[in-house]
């Protein structure tokens, strides 16, 4: 008797076990964190923890290849007390402004001029984004081309046109070479900005404008008082976005200047790149790095809380 | 006679502006394109009329093809973003999925830090990234950017897919999950079938992202046989000499086909993924 429930009990006990941990499994907090525990444990390991190695960097007098020494804040002292390090935060700082207002103004102009009716619309779009979408790199390189100081095609139709010769040297001269910089960094955000806005433009009802009109209001006003105050959460979000990386820009200065003429177009990665790789000063480097943390945080912060609210 | 001077009217509208705009964006484009066909005796001759090209040639693709590492640098461009790409929509859709779908605690907190992830740049990781890609050995190895574009991508993978997965009805799981399907099997036979539009979006984007990365990839490779296109043109493409600007072009031309050919190809998904993050659906 005894034996016989007992044989009766081991499987449905093993059956309750195997059916607990299917409904454990199947709670939706315990699927979730298994399911993103390696692309968190992923995410940790190659951006938490080089991120907090850098701050520890930052505070160690590191020459590459060789240990470190705790320092304690001497890297940022010698920042501050390095006049190329406050060039680098103005410059930075003009590129920065400059430039995300040139994408704000051509990127509306842009998305205005296509919202319109007409043929062959989506190539045009399509075309447009292309400067977007090509790898950075290599259309920088053809816009260096452009820019060359002895066969610029720039310079060439600008004498043809009348300009005493040779033309300006764009990337020689310290004022033109940031003109410069500012221009292509415009040229190819441009499009995100004005492809953004259009599919924006593109939520506003007809209706709205109808009415307007109908109450008497003219281009201007259509413009002012409905399309611009409707538009204003995606122009936020697409400038933040456009701050935070044309803040941080590599590519375009390193291909084009290196950050020249005498630092006139150094910006902070150029400038850390340079420290770090160039001179192999890990540490110092590491810092200048850092010193762009507290806009670029203050930027993610408010970009993050901004879309979590949408 | 009114419509006829309308229609006018309204083509000067639409063209002049837009007209300036396509000249604008693609001119840098052309000039890459004919300088890449163009001789060095038209390139560097100022009597020579230059917006268009007299004696075309290939001469600076054949140079480029065999003369260069290109066809390699391709290759390895191609391998990095294909596998990178693939590894950031799997691991993107493990963030996404139960971010959209579950109810749980710290899901919103893990949501901002996804976000915030996503927007921190590259030049503040590089310098640490570098000594951590050292230290593991895996300097001029392809593994090593295999490894780190991801960092930028699986974030960014993991909030375009959940502002996807978020737009897709709950019924057919719902549905499922009352037959009695478990939640992976829901998940992986109802649910991501029904987002290969989102798929695809990120995916391009991912794939373009990886072949515009350069800063880690000009760090961690440095030998000819591992580097990548955009490396690879800056590195070793740009000589002392004066006179390399064909195969420069041809390169620079080159390497940007593969993403316009992908990018033409969806383009609606594209502008989709784009717009995605700024404009509710």
């Amino acid at each position: 008797m005894t034996i016989a429930s007992e044989r009766l009990l081991v499987p449905a006990q093993a059956t309750r076990r195997r059916a607990s941990i299917a409904v454990l499994l199947d709670r939706q907090s315990v699927f979730s964190w298994l399911m993103m525990a390696l692309p968190l444990a992923f995410m940790a390991a190659l951006v938490g923890y080089p991120f907090i190695y850098g701050i520890l960097l930052s505070l160690e007098d590191r020459p590459v290849a060789h240990t470190g020494t705790f320092v304690g804040l001497k890297n940022f002292i010698h920042d501050a007390h390095d006049p190329v390090f406050w060039r680098v935060a103005i410059n930075t700082f003009v590129y920065t402004v400059v430039a995300t207002l040139l994408k704000m103004v051509g990127g509306l102009g842009l998305a205005l001029a296509m919202n319109q009716h007409f043929r062959m619309k989506n190539l045009v779009r399509a075309l447009l984004l292309l400067p977007f979408i090509v790898p950075t790199v290599l259309s920088t390189v053809a816009w260096l081309w452009m820019l060359d100081p002895a066969f610029s095609v720039v310079n060439r139709l600008m004498v043809a046109l009348g300009w005493p010769k040779p033309g300006p040297s764009w990337l020689g001269d310290p004022t033109l070479a940031m003109v410069s910089i500012i221009i292509i960094n415009t040229w190819r955000g441009l499009p995100f900005y004005g492809i953004t806005l259009l599919a924006g433009l593109q939520t506003v009802p007809s209706e709205l404008y109808e009415a307007a009109s109908i109450d008497g209001a003219g281009g201007w006003e259509r413009f002012r008082f409905i399309t611009l105050p409707l538009l204003r959460p995606i122009i936020l979000i697409v400038t933040l976005f456009s701050v935070i990386f044309t803040f941080a820009d590599f590519q375009l200065i390193y291909v084009l200047t290196h950050g020249g003429p005498a630092n006139a177009t150094q910006l902070f990665a150029t400038y850390a790149f340079d420290i770090a790789m160039g001179a192999g000063q890990l540490g110092l480097g590491a810092s200048v790095a850092l010193a762009m943390l507290p806009a670029l945080a203050l930027l993610i912060v408010a970009l993050t809380i901004y879309l979590r609210r949408e | 006679m009114v419509t006829g001077k309308g229609h006018l009217h309204q083509a000067v509208r639409v063209w002049l502006p837009v007209g300036f705009f396509l000249i604008v964006a693609l001119f840098p484009f052309y000039w890459m394109a004919i300088t890449s066909i163009k001789p060095n005796s038209e390139l560097y001759n100022k009597n020579v009329m230059p917006l268009i090209v007299h004696a075309p040639t290939l001469k600076h693709y054949v140079d480029l093809l065999t003369k260069s590492s290109f066809l390699l640098w391709t290759w390895n461009t191609m391998l990095v973003a294909v596998v990178s790409t693939a590894i950031s929509l799997v691991l993107g859709t493990m963030l996404a999925y139960p971010l959209a779908r579950m109810r749980f605690a710290g899901a919103s907190l893990i949501t901002m830090t996804i976000a915030a992830i996503y927007l921190v740049p590259q030049p503040l990781l590089f310098i640490p990234l570098a000594d951590v890609i050292n230290r593991l050995g895996l300097g001029n190895t392809l593994t090593s950017v295999i490894l780190t574009y991801p960092t930028m991508l699986v974030p960014f993978c993991a909030w375009l897919l959940l502002g996807y997965f978020k737009t897709v009805p709950k019924e057919l799981e719902e549905a499922a999950r009352i037959d009695g399907a478990g939640r992976l099997q829901t998940m992986w036979t109802i649910f991501l079938p029904l987002c290969t539009p989102g798929f695809i979006s990120a995916g391009i984007f991912a794939f373009t992202l990886s072949q515009n990365e350069f800063l880690y990839a000009l760090i961690f490779l440095t030998k000819s046989s591992v580097r990548t296109v955009p490396v690879g043109v800056i590195a070793e493409l740009i000589r002392g000499d004066v006179f390399y600007w064909g195969q420069l072009m041809a390169g620079a031309l080159l390497g940007s086909i593969p993403v316009a050919i992908i990018y033409s190809f969806f383009v609606e998904h594209y502008v989709a993924g784009l717009t995605a993050g700024a404009v509710k659906a």
